[in-house]
Order: C-alpha cells, then structure tokens, then sequence
C-alpha cells in the first residue's frame, strides 16, 4: 500500500556557536491515507522538529520524507499545521480568521468561502462568525483554527500538542470533538503529544520516540471495540490502561 | 442587567465624587497658581517686568489674537510639527519594515542608527542652517532629525518581538515573507505604532522648537527667541503657555487615534 506520508532515516541537528545538537537521528515511519499516528515521547526528544520536517518548514539533513509518494518540495500544500495556541489574530473576526489561508493563497473563491462557511455552522461558530476571537472560549478558538487549518482543505494534518493550553476539562471535551471532525472529514493525521492518554484515546497507531536524539523505539498499533468510537468513550475501556502500561513502560525503559 | 444593588451603587457613588474630587483639586491648584503669581506680581513682590503675571499674558494674547500675529506664529509653528510628524511616521514605518524584510541590512546598520539615534540633534542644527538655509526647510528637517532615529529602532525592535509561532502559522499556511510582514507583523504592531507616536509628536515639537530658535522668520520658537532678545518677557511667557497648550491637543489628538484603532 502506498502511505500518505513515509519518513526514512530522517536525521536532524540544531547548530548554535556552541554546539551542534543532535535533535533526531534515523527515524523512519509510515503513516497510511486516512490513518491517525500520535507520537510521543519524553519533552526534548525532537517530536516538534519533527512536525517542521514533514511541513517542509525545515529541511532534514539527510534521508528523505515522502508525502502521497512524492517527495516534499519545501512548500507546505496539501498539509494543514496546528500549533499548540489557537493563534488567532484579535484584529481580524473569527470568519476572517478561518479564511487567512485561502486568503494567503488567493484561494477566496464563493465556493471556498461557503465550506468555510458551513464548516462553521457545523461545528457551532456561525454566531460567532463577526465576533473577535476574544468572545470565544478556550475550545471554541481551538475548533476555530482547526476550521482555519481545514479551510485549505489539506490531506494530511499535523497536530502538534494542540490541546496543552487549554485547562482539563476543556481539553477532553476539544480532544473529543477535533479527534470527531477529523475522522467525519476523512484526513490524515499526525498528532505530536506529551500526554499518553490523549494519543491512546486518539490515535490508530502511537510511535514511540526516544530521548534525545529522537529515534523511533516503538510502534504500537491501537485498536478498541467498535462500540468505544469517542476519544472521550475510549479512556472507559478496558483496553486503555493496558496500551497506557505498555506505552508507558516503553517510554520508562530508557529513562 | 435592570436592578443595581445597593452596594454596586454606592460603589458607583463612591468613584463618581472620587473623580469629581480630584477634577476639582486639579482645577484648584491652577487657580492657587495664577492666584500666587498675579497677586505677588501686583503687590510688587515680585518684578512684574521679568516675571510678567497672568493677566499680562492675558492681554498680550488678546492683543496678538485681534492683531493676527499669534496665529501666523501659532500655524506656522502648528504645521511645521504636523509636517515633521508624518514624514517621521512614515519613514520610520517605512525603515523598520525594510530593516525587518532584510535582517542583513539591519545587523550591518544597528551600529549606526545606535550613534544617530543618541546623538544630541541640537549639534546638527547649525549644520542644518549651512546646508539647507534659513527657513522652514530646515525647522522640519531638525525635527525629523530629532525623532526619526528612534523610531526606526522601537518599530523594528518591536517587529522583532511578534511571537514567532504566529509568523510560523503564516508558513505553515503556504505564506511568503510579505504575508508575514503585512498579515502578521504591521497588524499585530498596531498598539505600539500609536504609542511610539505619541512619543514622537513629543519630540517633533522639541525639534522643531530648537530649529525655530536658531533658523526662523516665524513660528513659537522664533517668538521665544525674539522676545528674549527684546526683553518682551510678557510675549515669552504668553509663548510658552501656548506651547503647553499646543503640547496637550497633539497628544490628545493621538489618543483619539489611539481609542479608535488601538
């Protein structure tokens, strides 16, 4: 099968007049269409960087990452990137908010601006739509620069902590809904996370990254009864806490 | 909301007449002032010659204001001002966006517009007479003098400061380095470009004082100067009021922008 993305033997190293840092070494996976991969591993091991490679935001220094089969050329089209804050812009509306990538991309074509449009109806911003992003709360800006990342209508989606501002309760309930509209819009998704129960309950598969220098230890394939379908429903099942050990035994075995 | 209790509207009570004392204790100490200062002067405490007393400042504006003069002076010194602060704005805007666009530009030049910008610009003045003559040319290009550098730095420094994350999502979402300056940078700088223009309206009118002194046929500056010169201290004094005042209306005029786009 061909993957939607593949990485092989992917190292990086961060250069400062001190030193060169190491950051991933040889780290190599696949990540089937339609799929969704969390990585996580111990802060520091790189997993970010990982995510500015595959966006083509940086370059790796050697190996290649291949993306539908062809090799990323730098730009990032057809890669929707959410960055651990919603980030958006309090001088623009939330509508004109969502629209900043076809915008950039003078994409704003009528048929564009109605998907945004119902993306926002849909997922409950439509009221909202004139306001500034201030009178929003914490999970809706959240699900609004998701509709921002989704605007450009991307095939594959990088994740990176996306939920770590946000307070517990919030994030379950943002966890449960975004891991929902990405399922219901049928993207690809690469989730970068500290927190272990967040990927279980997410993901389909969770590699495992080492500390520094990030390679990739394990990759553990996550599958639950058809009945636990939500992220939210997945944290009740018996399978959880026996991925939860599992991945956290990985994680410990190198301290 | 259609029922305020009674501790909220003694709350409200309460701050009403705080303001409301205040106003009024500000608006005393003026009134002691002039009060000290006219009556010291009609008592002959002090030489009302020198000193010159508010009813004299009075009256000399009065007699400037029927016969014009006060408004050349006033306009001339008034646009000088506005026409150094908007080259100011501009250029400085301008600079910071090209130091911004181009970092190699700006690390070669940082040490440069560091020594321009604490140089004292009173020093270039009579260079300035050389150069460009005595007139307003010059009045405006001291000002600018005065001003600009600074603000080319406290823009670009605070271009630089915009969180990089932000600038990141422009990539992430396919933008160039212009999307960047314009979607991200200039928007997001908004508040400190008002507040970095209240401080050169400030200094605008400094410049353009210091070049009314040395190079001048009109303006408040060049009444300063010129009443010193003739011993016309109720003429200097009536200037100096109406640079306070002048002073007071640009920076409110700048909070208004402030208020409306800030």
């Amino acid at each position: 099968m061909d993957a939607m993305l593949s990485l092989s033997h992917v190292s990086f190293s961060y250069h400062t007049l001190d030193g060169e840092t190491l950051a991933l070494h040889d780290v190599s996976f696949s990540v089937g269409f339609g799929e969704f991969a969390a990585i996580v591993g111990p802060s520091g091991c790189g997993k970010s960087t990982l995510l500015s490679l595959i966006c083509g935001l940086i370059r790796p220094e050697s190996g290649e990452i291949k993306l539908g089969g062809g090799q990323t050329d730098g730009s990032s089209a057809g890669i929707g990137y959410m960055l651990q804050r919603d980030h958006l812009f309090e001088w623009r509306t939330v509508y004109d908010n969502v629209l900043l990538g076809l915008e950039i991309q003078k994409k704003l074509t009528p048929e564009n601006r109605s998907r945004v449009e119902r993306m926002l109806e849909t997922y409950g911003l439509s009221a909202f739509a004139k306001r500034k992003p201030s009178a929003l709360s914490g999970g809706m800006k959240q699900r609004a620069a998701l509709i921002r990342t989704l605007a450009l209508d991307p095939e594959l989606l990088l994740l990176d902590e996306p939920f770590s501002a946000l307070d517990y309760q919030t994030r379950l309930e943002v966890a449960d809904d975004i891991g929902m509209i990405i399922r219901r819009e049928g993207k690809t998704a690469v989730l970068v996370t500290h927190d272990l129960s967040e990927a279980i309950s997410m993901a389909d598969r969770v590699i495992v990254l080492s500390k520094r220098p990030g390679h990739v230890k394990s990759i553990i394939p996550i599958s639950f009864p058809a009945a636990y379908d939500t992220p939210l429903k997945k944290r009740n099942a018996e399978e959880f806490s026996h991925y939860f050990n599992l991945i956290w035994k990985e994680l410990k075995q190198y301290g | 909301m259609d029922k305020i209790s009674a501790a909220q509207q003694k709350y409200l009570r309460d701050q009403n007449s705080h303001h409301k004392k205040i106003f009024f204790l500000r608006f005393l100490l003026l009134i002691l002032l002039l009060a000290v200062w006219e009556g010291a002067s009609r008592a002959g405490l002090i030489n009302s010659f020198i000193f010159s007393s508010p009813s004299r400042i009075v009256l000399t504006a009065w007699q400037m204001m029927a016969d014009g003069s006060l408004w050349i002076h006033l306009s001339v010194t008034l646009g000088e001002t506005l026409a150094s602060f908007f080259a100011v704005t501009l250029f400085g805007l301008m600079a910071a966006v090209l130091l911004w666009l181009f970092p190699a530009v700006s690390e070669v030049v940082e040490p440069y517009l560091v020594m321009l910008n604490s140089l004292p610009k009173s020093a270039l003045a009579p260079l300035l007479i050389v150069w460009l003559g005595n007139n307003v040319r010059t009045v405006i290009v001291a000002a600018v003098s005065v001003a600009v550098f600074g603000s080319i730095i406290t823009l670009h420094t605070g271009f630089r400061e915009i969180d990089s994350d932000k600038i990141k999502l422009i990539y992430s979402l396919g933008g160039s380095k212009k999307d960047v300056m314009f979607k991200v940078i200039v928007p997001g700088s908004i508040p400190m470009i008002i507040s970095n223009m209240k401080v050169n309206v400030g200094l605008c009118l400094v410049g353009v004082i210091i070049g009314e002194f040395l190079s001048a046929k009109a303006g408040l500056g060049y009444l300063i100067i010129y009443s010193s010169q003739t011993f016309r201290m109720d003429w200097m004094l009536m200037s100096i009021v109406i640079l306070c005042l002048l002073s007071v209306a640009l920076y409110q005029g700048i909070r208004i922008l402030e208020k409306k786009f800030g």
